[in-house]
């Protein structure tokens, strides 16, 4: 079921690093330029590519995420449009990874059967919904679980040794180990308190464990490559692409290079962190 | 076939996962879901405890200024020539609307659960003063998130939010209305967690708080039976309340809904109509998942949410609580919607009768009463629930009207 992920983490653990996980949304900051964006990334040295599900109200991201979602959304993003970016990234890579990220109204209104059959269809390997805790798992973890998806659960700094084996009951592919107490794209976390918890967390399940959120430079992915299976970076990038666009809010030809430019950096990053450790 | 099974009560609701029928439940982010878990059992002691029981009554009556009156509209009913209508004067609160209720509960919790940061999201700025009230009694920081725009139109709240020492933050993202201001005030919730007690200020968001919310709320319709068999010695025939997130309403309607015989109507905003720009969730919109719960919510076919638009800021919301979604799918209540030109007009008749300016939510709800008593039999008892005064909306009437200040 998690035969891509599982290879990718498999493949930078053999080669003593970790890996690297890239976040960008889909239809940000148009249809076209996304896939390139996409398309561009392994590439650039990304492993596992998460692919923001755009909604109007993220209420666990901060401003980066939340500008990147209204720009695709402006630009007439839906979620069947990034089902179909999913199955056109597929037709010419078919080893990187796809985790789908964001909130569950948008699947709920798709309906959830529907939703994981197009997805597994198009060629995703895993989902990341922000709002639905193990408390809710029968709504979409257990039927992505059967459908063949994998349920890839958020651990934070309050989920304590005795909630976490609900958490990591259902969870499958790897961990995401969200490192600060906040939103996206805010505070840098302090690395020596990622670095116990990270510990702390293998000792409840042997999943890779991934550490995002205030991840922004290759220093910082550097800083957690050197404990953690891999490293995600999402404000940072669709601020790249922000910061690319014109005037008119538009892609430009640095559109794409801003982003992989990026990337690249911070792969390096995270194959100088077990080197530097 | 298969039968439905019939309820014996319609008060026996959440159950443990917080759910009211489909709708409720803990649609959270992990960062927050201890914390629930944490206010959940807090409440549940709270709530089994006479002492918490005791030091509320104490608040309520020498604080609010409980019980507040069931008045006979005598002018009103005369004026429509129906049913005999009262009114439940929220509007008398300490603060000048029912919102502070559920603040004082959940202000009382906070100092039990040694909370000292206090966040809260507000639309028309009702539940933003009820709240900086409550803090500054207490000596609690108050951090009140409202978007932007509703700073805008409701600034005499604004103003006495900051007299009372409230922090008021506007909140740009989004339409800038009370939706955003609730998902900043889960962003900062999600960030400042140690500190931190979130005074959610309608029956919505994640499980416990539907049920807390109108718990604490109750004491509107406890009162309104007490009061009603007191002075005509029996249960009223109707009970009519405007509904946003709907927290007025339940607070009136949760004590009679084992009543089979008191009909019951919601009303929610139908802004320039119901084939245009509104607020009403249940007519206009259909179950999906914000907030913490599932419930109608205005959406797209996309499952993207869409703005909410009432003249009243606190009617604002594309969603309503989900125990109100329940009691529509199951028939108990009945949901209609007014129009901003009904709310207009009944803030006038009210203001013009009685000589009672009501918060031009509260005028939704006498803007069905104007429709329905008239068709009603003499001997029959509506109650309505005014639940805010309008000082607040005056500025906003004068320019509606045509008048500057």
């Amino acid at each position: 079921m998690t035969a891509r992920i599982d290879a990718r983490f498999r493949l930078a653990a053999s080669e003593n690093r970790a890996a690297l996980v890239t976040f960008v949304t889909a239809g940000d900051p148009d249809h076209a330029t996304s896939l390139e964006i996409v398309r561009a990334l392994p590439g650039a040295g990304a492993d596992v590519i998460e692919l923001g599900m755009p909604f109007t109200d993220p209420m666990a991201d901060g401003p980066a995420i939340q500008a990147a979602g209204l720009r695709a959304l402006k630009g007439g993003e839906t979620l069947h449009k990034t089902l179909d970016l999913v199955r056109e990234f597929r037709k010419s890579d078919d080893a990187t990874p796809i985790v789908l990220m964001g909130y569950y109204n948008p699947i709920y209104i798709y309906g959830v059967d529907a939703f994981l059959a197009d997805a597994k269809g198009a060629g995703a390997d895993g989902l990341i919904v922000v709002d639905l805790p193990p408390e809710e798992d029968e709504e979409l973890c257990i039927p992505a679980l059967a459908a063949g998806l994998a349920f890839v659960r958020l651990a934070t700094p309050t989920t304590d040794d005795a909630r976490l084996p609900a958490v990591l009951k259902n969870t499958a592919g790897f961990v995401y180990y969200v490192s600060i107490a906040g939103v996206t794209g805010a505070a840098t976390p302090d690395f020596n308190v990622v670095s116990s918890a990270v510990a702390r967390l293998k000792k409840h399940t042997s999943l890779p464990i991934a550490v995002g959120f205030g991840v922004k430079t290759p220093e910082h992915a550097a800083a957690i490559a050197a404990g953690a299976d891999g490293v995600v970076v999402g404000s940072a990038l669709v601020d790249a692409v922000k910061s690319s666009l014109d005037g008119e809010g538009r892609a430009t030809p640095k559109t794409v290079s801003a982003v992989t430019d990026l990337v690249s950096a911070l792969a390096a990053g995270v194959r100088r962190g077990r080197a530097a450790a | 076939m298969t039968a439905q099974p019939q309820l014996n009560s319609f008060r026996t609701g959440p159950d443990e996962r917080g759910r009211f029928g489909i709708f409720g439940g803990r649609f959270v982010a992990e960062t927050l879901m201890p914390l629930i878990l944490d206010l959940e059992e807090a409440y549940e002691d709270a709530r089994k405890d006479p002492a918490f029981k005791a030091e509320m009554e104490s608040y309520r009556t020498h604080y609010i200024g409980r019980p507040s009156p069931l008045y006979f509209a005598e002018r009103l009913t005369e004026h429509l020539g129906g049913a005999k209508v009262y009114l439940k004067r929220e509007e008398l609160n300490h603060t000048g609307s029912h919102k502070v209720n559920n603040v004082l509960g959940q202000i009382l919790l906070a100092k039990r659960m040694g909370k000292k940061r206090i966040i809260a999201e507000t639309g028309a700025g009702q539940h933003g003063v009820a709240t900086a009230t409550l803090c500054a009694r207490f000596g609690l920081e108050c951090i009140v998130f409202m978007g932007a725009v509703d700073v805008a139109r409701q600034a005499p709240n604004v103003f006495r939010m900051k007299m009372l020492g409230a922090e008021v933050v506007p909140v740009q993202s989004g339409a800038k209305t009370l939706k955003d201001a609730m998902n900043e005030a889960l962003r900062d919730w999600v960030t400042n967690v140690a500190t931190t007690f979130y005074c959610i200020g309608t029956v919505a968001g994640p499980h416990p708080y539907p049920a807390m919310v109108r718990d604490f709320q109750s004491v509107i319709g406890d009162e309104t039976k007490a009061q009603m068999l007191e002075m005509e010695g029996r249960l009223p025939d109707s009970l009519f309340a405007c509904v946003g997130g709907g927290s007025n309403a339940m607070g009136l309607f949760h004590p009679f809904l084992d009543d089979k015989e008191v009909e019951i109507y919601g009303v929610e905003a139908a802004g320039f109509g119901l084939s245009n720009l509104n607020a009403a969730s249940i007519a206009g919109g259909r179950p999906g998942v914000l907030h913490g719960n599932r419930t109608y919510l205005l959406m797209d076919g996309d499952g993207q949410i869409e703005e909410g638009h009432s003249i009243s800021a606190g009617l604002d919301y594309p969603g309503i609580g989900p125990e109100h979604a329940w009691l529509n799918d199951i028939g108990r209540v009945t949901y209609l919607s007014a129009t901003d030109d009904e709310a207009v007009e009944a803030f006038q008749v009210l203001s013009k009768l009685e000589g009672i300016i009501p918060a031009l939510e509260s005028a939704h709800a006498i803007a069905k009463v104007l429709e329905h008593a008239p068709a009603k039999p003499k001997d029959h008892l509506m109650v309505v629930n005014l639940s805010g005064r309008g000082d607040k909306d005056v500025p906003q009437m004068a320019e509606r009207l045509g008048t500057s200040l």
